[in-house]
């Protein structure tokens, strides 16, 4: 929450849910203090409107929510990407389906982040494992949502969104802040949606003098409705192709003693903790073993999977889930490595162990 | 009425985005023609307003005219002019829907944006149908009439829009008709110079799908059907529920001075931020 208002944070809309009722609640508090505007709304499909409608007000808009709420989500999270408005979902996840589990930790919606709403669309899913990287994450995830123009998700996990630690936070002045790029044309010239070098164009704010239309219908480069199949073509294949050119600085990633590894865990949000433990546990025996922590899931992080495929003898995956990350670990793997899935769904924490027999 | 023509002209985006959509007949045209009218008196700078739309035939008009518009999602609107208005509290949001969009997949906004009184005004092309997908019933669809999802007649109660925004807590509640122009005229621009959550329910002709389905004749048959059946509320006094039973009453409903939404938010600012400074 600290990490949203530093990056510049101003409109916040929510619905209770549990586990992220907390977020809601300091920035009820957090907001107003600073002349930012909070507002509970009356479901998840109407927080995500007041959102997409904030930030093409002009501010930096978030929400958050958890399972039942994400899913309610999903019409608008599309919107959002076609419309290209910035914007952060929060999602503290728990076990589903349906109302599931709400105060256990799970790492299900992965899936969903990426492919929740219909169609074909860009999306950007970060995962934090800690206190701290989620106050770093908060603000990377506002910053890519401002320089993509897309809405990024950040995807939690009920251990860290309830986690209490220490954290220094860095001093204001040293954290990067991007802003949406505003046109520099006059009003009668701008294309609101034309393509440019990054493949992102610049956006203007409602009641700044450029008057245009925004749809959710699919729209040539002044916005409005079309269904040319050579404008449709351009305007879909640019939503990707924005990402596409983006993937180093968005595809973000850690190696823990993957040097000498024989075999690589590869792990994300509280797993990653868990795993990091066995890693200790196993070097102390002299094994050789290594991690790959996968901070950006979505766009899916090849590059930083590819060179450790090439060299080890087996991938461990674990997940609190039926195995989701693992299909993508399946896909980039292409029958090189071993891959071995370790799943924990019954709401209870991944221990040490239970990777370690994964061995 | 020769300034009109021309008021209405420089708000339409005719060399981009006409011809429009809509069937002949269709009386979409009139209601958006009365809502430019009522911006032309009132005087409003076009970068200052914003029309925001949902999804249906009446979702299309937020794309006809040269403003900030936004074309949002089937029954939304609400919300998303909700985070606009919140973010940009000097401007003037109108906020278009059909029947369909605002009562049935938008029921729930719609009754909390009045309930919180958000300084935003909701005009409503009711045509007793959802004419975009094929002419189903809706939640206006007058009991007994014939739909494609209703071919033996509707069997639902339909929703009395004033009622339930006034219920609901709407700070300017008005009903008028696509052929009572010079009303619908005045009704908008009172509507939209209301400080709070306004709605104008305003009966408008469907001829090519309600009216077929229900053999109501040309659109000046449907125009002519509405002339007939409306009443404006003050000349309904003292008559008996048996002497306005086929007609519909049309004029302000509710006109109430509320605390706004916006208002309000700026007031908690002011307070929290006294007490911080101590």
């Amino acid at each position: 929450m600290e990490g949203a208002l530093a990056a510049g944070v101003r409109f916040f809309a929510a619905y209770p849910i549990t586990p992220a009722n907390e977020i809601g609640e300091v920035f009820s508090e957090r907001l107003p203090e600073i002349g930012g505007k909070f507002i509970q709304m009356e479901d998840e499909i109407a927080s995500m409107g007041a959102v997409i409608g904030a930030s093409i007000g002009g501010l930096k808009s978030m929400t958050a929510t958890s399972g039942p709420g994400f899913s309610l989500m999903q019409e608008h999270i599309g919107f959002a990407a076609i419309a290209e408005t910035p914007c952060v979902l929060v999602n503290v996840m728990r076990g589903g389906p349906s109302t599931g589990l709400p105060t256990r930790p799970s790492q299900g919606d992965v899936m969903q982040a990426r492919w929740g709403t219909h169609g074909d669309h860009p999306i950007i899913v970060l995962s934090p494992h800690s206190v701290k990287e989620t106050f770093d994450l908060t603000i990377t995830a506002v910053n890519f949502s401002e320089k993509y123009r897309v809405p990024v998700i950040l995807l939690m996990d009920e251990v860290v969104g309830h986690m209490r630690e220490k954290v220094r936070l860095p001093a204001p002045e040293s954290i990067e802040i991007i802003n949406r790029i505003k046109p520099d044309t006059p009003p009668h010239w701008y294309k609101p949606y034309e393509d440019n070098k990054t493949g992102v164009p610049p956006m203007a704010n409602f009641g700044e003098g450029y008057r245009y239309h925004i749809t959710g219908l699919t729209h040539d480069v002044m916005g409005f409705p079309t269904s040319k199949p050579d404008e449709i073509k351009a305007s879909i294949e640019r939503l990707f192709r924005k990402i596409t050119l983006g993937l180093k600085d968005i595809q973000l990633y850690e190696y823990v003693m993957v040097e000498d590894a024989e075999v690589v865990i590869i792990t994300y949000g509280c797993v990653a903790r868990t795993a990091k433990q066995a890693v200790q546990d196993l070097r102390k025996r002299g094994v050789k073993v290594g991690l790959l922590r996968l901070i950006t899931l979505w766009p899916f992080p090849r590059r930083a999977l590819e060179p450790v495929v090439r060299r080890v003898r087996k991938l461990i995956v674990p997940e609190m889930n039926m195995g989701q990350i693992s299909r993508e670990v399946l896909r980039v793997n292409a029958g090189r490595a071993e891959v071995v899935k370790v799943r924990r769904v019954d709401g209870e924490l991944m221990t040490p162990q239970e990777i370690v027999e994964a061995l | 009425m020769t300034h009109d023509k021309e008021g209405i002209y420089k708000y339409l985006r005719t060399e981009k985005k006409f011809p429009l959509i809509w069937c002949s007949g269709c009386g979409n045209g009139i209601v958006l023609g009365s809502m430019l009218r009522a911006i032309d008196v009132i005087g409003l700078d076009k970068d200052q307003v914003a029309v925001v739309s949902g999804i249906g035939c009446s979702g299309r008009a937020s794309t006809y005219v040269d403003f900030n518009t936004l074309h949002t999602t089937h029954g939304r609107a609400l919300t998303f002019a909700t985070g606009l208005k919140l973010a940009r509290p000097e401007m003037t949001v109108l906020v278009i829907m059909g029947d369909g969009d605002a009562l049935a997949i938008g029921g729930n906004h719609f009754i909390h944006s009045a309930r919180r009184n958000i300084d935003l005004t909701a005009i409503i092309y009711n045509n007793y149908i959802y004419g975009m997908t094929g002419g189903q019933i809706s939640p206006t669809t007058p009991q007994g009439m014939v739909a494609s999802t209703a071919r033996a007649g509707n069997i639902e109660a339909a929703f009395d829009i004033v009622k339930l925004a006034e219920a609901a807590g709407a700070s300017f509640v008005a009903r008028g008709t696509a052929f009572h122009v010079n009303q619908l005229d005045e009704l908008m621009e009172r509507a939209i110079r209301k400080k709070g959550f306004s709605v104008v329910d305003v009966i408008t002709q469907c001829p090519p799908i309600y009216g077929r389905y229900n053999r109501l004749g040309s659109a000046t048959d449907m125009l002519r059907w509405q002339e007939e059946h409306a009443l404006e509320a003050e000349e309904a006094e003292g008559l008996s529920a048996e002497d306005v039973k086929d007609k519909f009453l049309t004029g302000v409903f509710v006109d109430e001075e509320k605390p706004e939404y916006c208002e309000e938010y700026e007031r908690l600012v002011l307070k929290v931020q006294e007490k911080e400074r101590g």
